[in-house]
């Protein structure tokens, strides 16, 4: 495994991004990326408890817990809306208290588990080669390759086959409504979505982490194009890029593989900023110049 | 309480009370998640302060949080200005990335001579426990500026939260204004850090705000009660942290917040959830009771001008008015103990009393009927649009004329002995 290891590493990586991209691409155009930071967080609950429960790292309850822990905030939100909270205010609300019974449970219950408060922060990307899904005696590869790899199947399945749902919820909630679209029903799909990518990303790359493959690479696409099926082609790519990027950061400083893949996540982005061909900075300034 | 047991909870408290009355305007600014990007964005100041000076000492790495927290601030406004991002994406970006940075150069401290984690971790997810004397007179003395500054910027904070154009159009500088405040919320994050962490910092921003906006309307109320609050789950917290050995306290005074929002969202008297559930259910009753009223009324008002007894038959509200007899039985009963029907052989009359309240209700829905016919060719309107509608005094006879026009004035009239056709 080891010479191939740098490589699952990137694939893990790149897989978890893509992943993340596509749904995070929906979250930017319907301005929830913070929802991304909260359910992130908010998985924490979900992943303690199936701990406890299976008593082992890696079960698919995990999965299942912290899915429903995220689809919980979620469904939170819009209830504590519907009481008369604001969005944002009933995020913070809902998933600051969600996490902090995750981290409350861990250290309450948690300590002999495998599951650290450090697993939560950087998650586990480094040891993915190692980590082998055996079959009786046969191993079937790093596991989290078919796990992330499994996840963004799933993510890549749901939006082509819902492309046009998604993408008129995502610009014209009302007008979707009145077409007949059941936003409701969407809205809680792209919430299953993305919690079930955010436990990927949070396996792979931690809490704090998975946000910025929801985020990142969706908004340095959203600069470098106005088309919804470009942007999210170019979300996947960048998120991929900066999985390799922040392999080879992570090696030339010696840090941790997930953060460095976060900050290569941001380079990226600050290049799009400055210099992406129409909504750049720099093309704003010229353009703004030779109006004036 | 040992001393050191008072210190933590001191400092928890105040920590709480600077997080709750800034936390107030963040909220009303809808803007409340604003602490918890900023508590992100302030580690890889954390940490670079300490690989530049070498020391854990408070002061420089408290230093090098505010730094990198303004850093966080300018970037994340000139994501939402000079980019077609909103709002939400530029704080999520610089959240992130600012953490990713954050982390890698914690991983590069934790290498560096005399960086073992121990130190430098408990900026993540705090370390209330560890809080002494001098953090208190630290946190003490942030906590009292900051109360100073609200104190003295009231009226400027005020309009930043509700109405910043009208700021600029009295000649503030709301710019300055702005960048003011989120000084003093980075202020709170970076005190906040130690003892709470980075993480659950953001929650003694928001939540004690949350709460503290179920209960009143009025900002100057709204302030010092969510002080209050963040305060009570700093107490709250710490109190339960001393009931067992690995009870945490960061995580246990931000549950103690929630626990006081929830608590807050259902009993609050006007906004909260059982105080709203039992209005509507009130008004439900009401219209029932007005509806049953009517119909009783329309049924009775047929028969006498047909001739009959005025009185009315279960079977005849279900079939007639849609009212069906599982839910009238009780409503019927309820009217009887009021005396304002009586039963009869299965079938029901009204009373004087009932038929004059009856009367009313009937007179009224009518009114309301004529007034939707006619509502192009009014100039006045209603005054009240509750279970019984009240009309403008000055428009009342002409809507009476119309009644009579369309016959429908109400013809059983009270005050005679029930069964008299007026």
């Amino acid at each position: 495994m080891g010479a191939l290891a740098p490589l699952v590493i990137i694939l893990v990586g790149a897989q978890v991004a893509g992943a993340c991209a596509l749904v995070g691409s929906f979250l930017l155009l319907r301005r929830m990326t913070m929802l991304g930071d909260a359910i992130s967080h908010a998985v924490l609950p979900g992943i303690a408890v199936a701990f406890l429960l299976s008593g082992r790292p890696q079960s698919p309850w995990a999965l299942l817990g912290a899915a429903a822990f995220g689809l919980l905030c979620a469904y939170l939100v819009q209830a504590l809306q519907r009481a008369g909270v604001r969005e944002d205010a009933g995020t913070g609300v809902a998933f600051t208290g969600l996490f902090a019974l995750g981290v409350l449970l861990i250290s309450a219950f948690a300590d002999h588990v495998h599951l650290d408060l450090d697993h939560v922060l950087y998650g586990e990307i480094a040891y993915a080669p190692w980590d082998l899904w055996l079959v009786g005696e046969r191993s079937l590869g790093p596991r989290a390759l078919w796990t992330t790899g499994g996840i963004f199947l799933l993510d890549l399945a749901a939006v082509l086959l819902f492309y046009k749902e998604l993408k008129f919820c995502a610009f014209d909630p009302e007008t979707a409504e009145a077409a007949g679209i059941n936003v409701r029903a969407f809205h809680y799909l792209l919430m299953t979505l993305v919690s079930v990518s955010a436990v990927a990303a949070f396996d792979a790359v931690g809490a704090i982490l998975a946000v910025a493959m929801l985020v990142v690479p969706s908004a340095t696409a959203y600069l470098l194009t106005d088309r919804l099926s470009v942007m999210l082609g170019l979300a996947v790519g960048l998120g991929a890029l900066a999985s390799a990027l922040g392999y080879l950061l992570s090696r030339a400083t010696d840090t941790s593989v997930a953060a460095a893949m976060a900050v290569s996540a941001g380079g990226l982005f600050a290049l799009a900023f400055f210099l992406a061909p129409r909504h750049g900075l720099v093309a704003r300034w010229r353009r703004r110049r030779s109006d004036g | 309480m040992d001393a050191n047991t008072q210190w933590v909870m001191t400092g928890t408290a105040l920590l709480g009370v600077a997080g709750g009355v800034l936390g107030s305007f963040a909220l009303l600014r809808r803007r409340a998640l604003v602490g918890d990007v900023l508590a992100h964005a302030a580690l890889p100041g954390v940490a670079g302060a300490f690989l530049a000076t070498g020391t854990k000492a408070v002061g420089p790495l408290l230093a090098g949080a505010a730094i990198a927290a303004v850093a966080g601030v300018l970037t994340m406004s000139a994501i939402a200005r000079f980019s077609r991002l909103k709002a939400d994406a530029a704080m999520s970006l610089v959240l992130t990335v600012f953490f990713g940075l954050g982390i890698m150069l914690l991983g590069a401290a934790q290498r560096s001579p005399g960086g073992n984690q121990s130190g430098l971790d408990k900026f993540l997810f705090g370390q209330a426990a560890a809080i002494v004397g001098r953090d208190v007179r630290v946190i003490t003395l942030a906590a009292a500026l900051l109360c100073l500054l609200v104190l003295l910027l009231f009226k400027e904070f005020k309009l930043l939260a509700f109405d910043p154009e009208f700021g600029v159009g009295i000649g503030l500088p709301m710019a300055a204004v702005e960048l003011v405040f989120n000084l003093a919320v980075v202020l709170a994050v970076v005190i906040g850090l130690e003892a709470v962490g980075v993480v659950l910092m953001a929650a003694l921003l928001v939540t004690p705000a949350a709460a503290a906006r179920c209960w009143t309307d009025r900002l100057h109320l709204m302030v010092p009660l969510s002080g209050l609050f963040g305060a009570l789950s700093g107490a709250l917290g710490t109190a339960v942290s001393l009931v067992g050995p690995r009870m945490p306290t960061g995580p246990l005074i931000v549950l103690a917040a929630t626990g006081i929002f929830v608590a807050s969202l259902l009993l609050a008297p006007r906004r909260g959830l059982l105080a709203r559930s039992l209005r509507s259910l009130r008004t439900r009753k009401a219209a029932q009771r007005e509806r049953l009223l009517v119909a009783l009324y329309d049924l009775a008002e047929e028969a006498a001008g047909a001739g009959n007894a005025p009185a009315v038959t279960a079977e005849a509200l279900e079939r007639r008015r849609g009212i069906p007899a599982r839910s009238a039985g009780p409503q019927l009963a309820r009217l009887a103990r009021e005396g304002l029907v009586d039963e009869a052989g299965g079938t029901w009359k009204l009373t004087g009393r009932g038929l004059a309240e009856a009367y009313q209700a009937a007179r009224s829905e009518r009114l309301h009927l004529v007034y939707l016919m006619h509502q192009a060719d009014l100039d006045g309107g209603m005054t009240d649009q509750g279970v019984r509608p009240a009309f403008a005094p000055e428009i009342v006879p002409q809507l009476e004329q119309w009644l009579r026009q369309h016959g429908l004035e109400p013809r059983l009239l009270p005050g005679h002995t029930a069964g008299e056709v007026g």
